[in-house]
């Protein structure tokens, strides 16, 4: 598989093009919208954090590639039913892969790892990075994040 | 004359060589253009026979120096045939032309209340010096539409002149889209009010003939390498008159007539505005490929990115799903354009993959993109040394990335 064809996987195009889990969410505890300056992608995060720090559901809505929009959907999936805290450990995990070590092992991260290509392009790495950038925000109650 | 694109590619010794596994494909010129060996060879030059600084030493390479330096200067006065050759003040580029005149003009001559119009139609670099301008004096930034095709609405921008207008800033040619912009009607249209005007000619001078004293423009800006001189250089066009009574817009070496701690007067223009060293060898590039610019000859260059154009749109306008942004009765060879269903950095990063290049994004054009509801746009600019079967290769790799995401 060349490198063109491990960034656009079929799950990607697939996720990219028909996202999960988008939409508003009226009833949300968390929100944060997300900007990468750079392109113009725009996202927003909703999310519902119960008493035990569980998120129970998450949605989005927003404009942007195929990568930064599979990016949030993949996400979105992870996050159902993880804790705040293992919601945080994963951002981390995810910037490490994207950023610095693609071949590392990042069984913790699920499906997310399909994303690993994306560190080939560093161009497009904050349009993988985006959602989480916004993710924290949104845990961390700020209105705003940008890739920046 | 014959336009012989293979002798213009021979002259750009950085088109021969692959990207990705392909022949580069190079169609984001608008950006910036490549730079021919003449160019290159006087760059080279500059630093192994003349290296020295100017309008100081009274040694050999100094003399050698300052005479490349401002023979440059005439070179760009010939250009754009103004009247005098003090009337181009080199700087950075087209930017640094339109900040020195926001910060030296503006802050001078327009005081709160007055006005300063705009188009719908302009790169970010012609609208924050205004803006950050009227923050500073209180002036009021007015901006006239642009319809459906992107082209700058005249009836429009005449409901917005008034005896208010100090100032009009316009591009001559979309770097977004490709809109030629009728500068001269606007000058007049302008001068009927009273108020200066100011063109940003970035894109422009590659392809256009420029006469500034038959378009009366009271200024006119240039980036060098947009017209395949190096980057980090260009120049302000300025009337005279107006030169003279601005103030200047940076200080230090090279600007003075007279420096005593009690009064400082100012060197005549254009050292006013050429404080410091200035980038010599860059100058003296410009003026090369200016050079370059006039053996092959700007009708026909023009004549021939035409034709690029026509086949690149009428090909564009039978590929399903894709639309055009900016249709402009007077265009110049720029594409920019969306493909349904597709992101224009995925098709950037996938063109890229077969050897292809163009700009993705907003073009530092928000507002243009905003008005055409599109995030972004893909955008294909042909420069002199662009070929048809080029514009086959964009179109098949369009068709590929299609494919890759229909393939589900």
């Amino acid at each position: 598989m060349n490198e063109l064809q491990e960034l656009y996987q079929q799950v990607i195009i697939d996720h990219g093009t028909k996202p999960r889990n988008s939409g508003e969410m009226l009833d949300c505890s968390h929100k944060a919208d997300g900007f990468n300056p750079l392109c113009g992608d725009e996202l927003s995060l909703y999310l519902k954090v119960d008493a035990n720090d569980v998120i129970t559901a998450v949605k989005f809505t927003g404009e942007g590639c195929a990568i930064s929009t599979a990016s949030a959907s993949l996400m979105s999936q992870f996050l159902k039913d993880k804790t705040v805290t293992q919601a945080k450990e994963a951002m981390s995990e995810f910037t490490d892969m994207v950023t610095k070590s693609p071949d590392a092992n990042h069984e913790n991260l699920g499906k997310l790892i399909i994303l690993a290509g994306v560190n080939k392009y560093p161009s497009r790495v904050k349009c993988a990075s985006l959602a989480w950038h916004t993710l924290l925000a949104a845990l961390e109650g700020n209105a705003a994040a940008t890739t920046e | 004359m014959i336009f012989d694109v293979q002798a213009v590619r021979a002259d750009f010794p950085i088109l021969d060589q692959q990207i990705n596994g392909n022949p580069l494909v190079y169609l984001d010129n608008a950006a910036t253009t490549q730079k021919p060996n003449c160019v290159i060879d006087t760059i080279t030059h500059y630093y192994q026979k003349i290296n020295a600084n100017i309008h100081r030493g009274v040694h050999a390479l100094s003399e050698a120096a300052t005479a490349d330096y401002e023979q440059a200067r005439k070179t760009c006065q010939t250009f754009i045939n103004a009247a005098q050759v003090e009337e181009i003040i080199f700087c950075r580029g087209t930017t640094e032309a339109i900040n020195l005149v926001a910060q030296s003009f503006g802050r001078q001559f327009i005081k709160a209340g007055e006005e300063i119009v705009i188009s719908a139609l302009e790169h970010h670099s012609n609208i924050v010096p205004w803006q950050i301008l009227c923050e500073q004096t209180g002036a009021i930034l007015k901006v006239a539409p642009i319809n459906q095709q992107g082209e700058i609405m005249l009836d429009e921008f005449a409901a917005l002149l008034s005896a208010k207008t100090k100032l009009v800033a316009v591009n001559h040619i979309s770097n977004a889209l490709g809109t030629v912009n009728p500068v001269a009607q606007m000058t007049k249209m302008a001068h009927a009010v009273g108020a200066k005007i100011l063109i940003d000619g970035a894109q422009a001078l590659a392809m256009t003939l420029v006469d500034v004293q038959a378009m009366d423009c009271d200024f006119y800006t240039c980036s060098g390498h947009k017209l395949f001189g190096p980057t980090g250089v260009g120049f302000l066009y300025g009337k005279a008159e107006l030169l003279n009574a601005m103030s200047p817009y940076q200080s230090g070496g090279d600007m003075i007539r007279q420096v005593s701690f009690e009064k400082t007067t100012y060197a005549p223009i254009p050292n006013k505005f050429e404080a410091g060293t200035p980038n010599i060898v860059g100058a003296i590039g410009l003026g090369t490929a200016i050079d370059y610019i006039n053996r092959l000859g700007i009708p026909a260059i023009q004549a021939y990115e035409q034709q690029l154009l026509a086949y690149a749109t009428e090909q564009a306008e039978q590929m399903p799903g894709m639309r055009l942004i900016g249709t402009a009765a007077n265009k110049a060879s720029i594409l920019s354009f969306v493909i349904q269903g597709i992101h224009p950095h995925d098709l950037g990063t996938i063109l890229d993959s077969q050897g292809i290049a163009v700009r993705t994004g907003h073009h530092c054009a928000m507002p243009v993109m905003k008005f055409f509801k599109v995030p972004a746009t893909v955008r294909a600019s042909f420069s002199i040394y662009n070929t048809v079967e080029e514009v086959d290769a964009l179109m098949a790799g369009i068709r590929k990335v299609q494919e890759m995401f229909n393939n589900e």
